[in-house]
């Protein structure tokens, strides 16, 4: 694991090459980093973090933060599989604005950091993220929801949402309950 | 498309054949010169098909016999055990958690486990760590069974099934002596395992592994003797290491293209350092390695647990952290304290400091991790299973991709899908 | 210690002007829906007269032993529909394994498609997404067919009572419910042999024969 020290010098990497405003807050936290990102650069920070040896991305799942604006939050495991080293980029997006660039696809020679490669392996996991939590990524080859039905409305794994289910069916309320057959 | 838009509300037909018609046949054609005379067909290998993977569906766009395009339709499980698991108390959410991917329950609650004992900041006594190691290899080697049980069926070898199913029994047997239950026991709890193992399980244990390393050579003698068999999986559908790790896709079919990765050995987690075990590794990455593979790590876990069981040390089998584990049922009739601990956890549940963790393990599929977020409280805010069978759906289009359709088959059951996990 | 069962009625202090036999609980089975039979279950035939009452009597109360040896045999011959769901399916396995042998019975013949099955073991928890699929399955199968419900989540909702999920009773009939998470083996075959004695017409009243507990059913909406 990059220890505290390594961490910082990650950050400080990324503050010089993509900007101040891209990284910002740095947790370390159990023996592992976390790096907050700003929404609009995580396409090039991942790319370089890429170049840094971190070539697999282990996993993208959202995170709903009520009541804590921005609500929503895509986190992004990564793992440099020669080193053995994990870290964890975070960003979080507000509900009213959920839109983040997508990894997954190549993007093209005209895009503002030139061709980069895409993550394939974000594929399904960011339609999952969609479905889930409603952010909408942005250059997604094919953005449609994964585990609900097609047709199903709301997000269900917002902290709003309610749980749902059944009252469970008693004799008492056998009828109430399960409703005419 | 603009924020406000919802991709989801138009004709769902329409939908379905604008995603994979279109797109493809346009390939096609780009592919063959402008050639418009082959004719694409979309056939759907519904939820239910007896090709028993659970119910996975792929939308299959076929030139002839040919694959061109596969779709994978997930979500018929969907359990919503996520959402469920924001609801419940920590310990409480394990059985949950456990139901996910229903062939490797422990590994799940492992994952959960070693991502709250993070979190809480908990020490694990080394017994417990042995005997999770010894359970965990067990139901790795239950899984593979079933995996090997429900492949052979696919390729029409349907004794094996039985034969399979005659070892896992076994097993079954084995976590019912220890836990009280075959399936989904509960077993793993937060900070050890809930009760130690009674006498005479050592001996059964043992039984056993004199036993299966047995039977796994029969199943091997049988198969790779079999022309059918190894002509549907030699040479079929390979694919590279490189394609694997863009696709994010772990475990034994990374391992059976030759990337040695295998998390018991790199980042080792429960004191699996402490043994010595080879890991199988294949060199073409087609079916038949990704087969060879999952039946090697059979014996790799046999010895894996025979060491277990020969340095199984003395000391308690969960921590002896009170506010995190229930004290001895003997100490409630004479301790207050123990009583007041007791009751706390009972009702409420432990708290746990607020934080975000991420724990992976090596489960029979590849990396089953595990996020869990605390936001001080006794329920989780929000706990995400990192699914490999989910993950490695995505390389089922990239594998079966210019193949046939019985070659399609044959790469859907060496992927081993989970649907369970998938769909969570 | 010795227990004592009253039937319900005035001795249960209900007042005299309740009916003992109006109080039973109807467990309604895919038979009598299929049927038409309505939820109050008013199985007396005292509106029906001549003609209509002997139709009703032949159609219900199997008198001649040509009914009987179809009942027996169609007992004794499901072909089940291969049909597993989630975790519960690796349960069902193993019914059909070599130890807990479900062949041994002869309903070993687990057919892939509807068409030709008879007998749909829901194994696992049916969500939202596949409720729709199933309940196609279910009409596609034929005449006569039965419906085991097994595990916990498909019965109610079992462990995860959310949002995703549908227990098999709201869009489906289902003639058995087999508890348990998952049932063992066992459990489904006593499932399985109770649909049996079911089909021969002889519904196997569990508890209530082996306690002598007849007529202590609960009072459904008082």
């Amino acid at each position: 694991m990059p220890d505290a020290t390594g961490l910082e010098l990650i950050a400080h990497e990324l503050r010089e090459s993509e900007g101040d405003e891209a990284v910002r807050e740095t947790v370390f936290f159990r023996g592992r980093g976390t790096i907050e990102v700003a929404p609009e650069r995580i396409r090039a920070v991942l790319a370089h973090l890429r170049e840094r040896g971190f070539a697999f991305l282990a996993s993208v799942h959202g995170v709903d933060y009520y009541p804590h604006e921005p609500r929503l939050g895509v986190h992004y495991e990564l793992l440099d599989m020669a080193r053995v080293d994990r870290i964890t980029v975070k960003l979080r997006v507000p509900t009213d604005a959920p839109e983040v660039a997508s990894v997954t696809a190549d993007s093209s020679a005209d895009a503002p950091g030139g061709p980069q490669r895409g993550w394939p392996t974000a594929d399904h996991q960011e339609r999952e993220i969609y479905d889930m939590f409603g952010v909408v990524f942005q250059g997604h080859p094919d953005l449609r929801r994964i585990l609900m039905p097609e047709d199903y409305e709301g997000h269900p794994q917002r902290r709003d949402f309610p749980v749902g289910g059944e009252p469970v069916a008693f004799t008492y309320n056998e009828r109430d309950a399960l409703g005419p057959m | 498309m603009s924020p406000t838009e919802q991709p989801t509300l138009s004709d769902y037909r329409q939908r379905e054949q604008s995603i994979t018609l279109a797109p493809v046949t346009q390939q096609i054609v780009e592919r063959n010169a402008g050639d418009t005379s082959e004719e694409l067909l979309t056939l759907n290998f519904g939820p239910h098909h007896p090709a028993t993977h659970g119910v996975l569906r792929l939308l299959v766009t076929l030139q002839g016999e040919i694959v061109r395009d596969i779709k994978p339709i997930i979500g018929y499980v969907h359990t919503g055990i996520e959402k469920t698991a924001e609801d419940k108390a920590y310990w409480k959410v394990i059985p949950v958690v456990e139901r996910m991917d229903y062939l490797s329950y422990y590994f799940n609650a492992m994952a959960f486990c070693g991502a709250v004992e993070k979190l809480v900041e908990v020490d694990v006594p080394k017994r417990a760590q042995y005997l999770r190691v010894i359970h965990l290899e067990l139901n790795r080697i239950a899984s593979h069974l079933i995996w090997l049980g429900t492949s052979a069926l696919d390729l029409g070898a349907v004794s094996i099934f039985l034969y399979c199913l005659r070892e896992r029994e076994l097993i079954l047997d084995l976590f019912e002596m220890s836990s009280g239950a075959r399936m989904h026991t509960r077993y793993f709890q937060v900070g050890g395992v809930i009760e130690d193992i009674p006498a005479g399980f050592e001996g059964k244990v043992r039984e056993f592994l004199k036993i299966m390393p047995k039977r796994a050579d029969e199943y091997g003698a049988i198969l790779n003797a079999n022309e059918i068999v190894l002509q549907r999986l030699r040479g079929t559908c390979p694919l590279d290491a490189d394609t694997l790790l863009s696709l994010g896709v772990s475990g034994p079919l990374l391992r059976a293209a030759g990337n040695p990765w295998d998390l018991r050995k790199a980042d080792p987690y429960s004191s699996y350092d402490d043994f010595q075990f080879k890991i199988p590794v294949g060199t073409v990455g087609d079916n038949y390695d990704r087969f060879a593979v999952r039946l090697a790590e059979i014996y790799e876990s046999v010895h894996i647990i025979e060491q277990a069981l020969d340095g199984l040390p003395e000391g308690p089998h969960i921590t002896t952290d009170r506010k995190v584990a229930l004290p001895p049922r003997h100490e409630l009739a004479t301790s207050m304290e123990a009583l007041i601990h007791h009751f706390k956890l009972v009702t409420e549940g432990f708290r746990v400091p607020p934080g975000e963790v991420y724990h992976p393990i090596e489960s029979p599929r590849g990396e089953l991790g595990c996020f869990v977020r605390s936001d001080g409280s006794s329920k989780p805010a929000r706990v995400h299973m990192r699914d490999p069978s989910f993950v490695n759906l995505q390389a089922l289009s990239h594998m079966a991709e210019g193949s046939y359709i019985a070659d399609m088959i044959a790469t859907t059951a060496m992927l081993d899908p989970i649907l369970g996990g998938i769909d969570r | 210690m010795e227990v004592k069962r009253e039937p319900l009625g005035p001795a249960a202090g209900l007042g005299a002007h309740v009916d003992p036999g109006a109080l039973r609980v109807r467990s309604l089975n895919a038979h009598q829906l299929l049927r038409g039979a309505d939820m109050q279950g008013a199985n007396q035939p005292a509106h029906l007269k001549g003609t209509e009452l002997e139709r009703y009597v032949e159609e219900r109360i199997l008198t001649t032993t040509l009914d009987k040896t179809v009942a027996w045999a169609r007992s004794n011959s499901f072909f089940p529909l291969a049909f597993g769901l989630a975790c519960c399916a690796m349960e069902q396995f193993h019914a059909a394994g070599s130890r807990m042998d479900i062949a041994r019975f002869g309903f070993e013949a687990f057919r892939a498609s509807p068409r030709q099955a008879d007998l749909i073991i829901l194994a696992g928890r049916v969500s939202i997404k596949m409720a729709p699929i199933i309940r196609r399955l279910y009409d596609q199968m034929l005449e006569p067919k039965w419906a085991i419900s097994m595990g916990a989540c498909c019965s109610s909702m079992g462990v995860f009572n959310n949002y995703a999920l549908v227990p098999a009773d709201k869009f489906m009939p289902i003639d058995v419910h087999v508890p348990g998470c998952p049932p063992r083996p066992e459990a489904l075959m006593h499932g399985v042999l109770k649909l049996r004695k079911m089909v021969q017409d002889d519904p196997d009243m569990g508890w209530r024969e082996r306690y002598d507990a007849h007529g202590t059913e609960e009072i459904l909406g008082a």
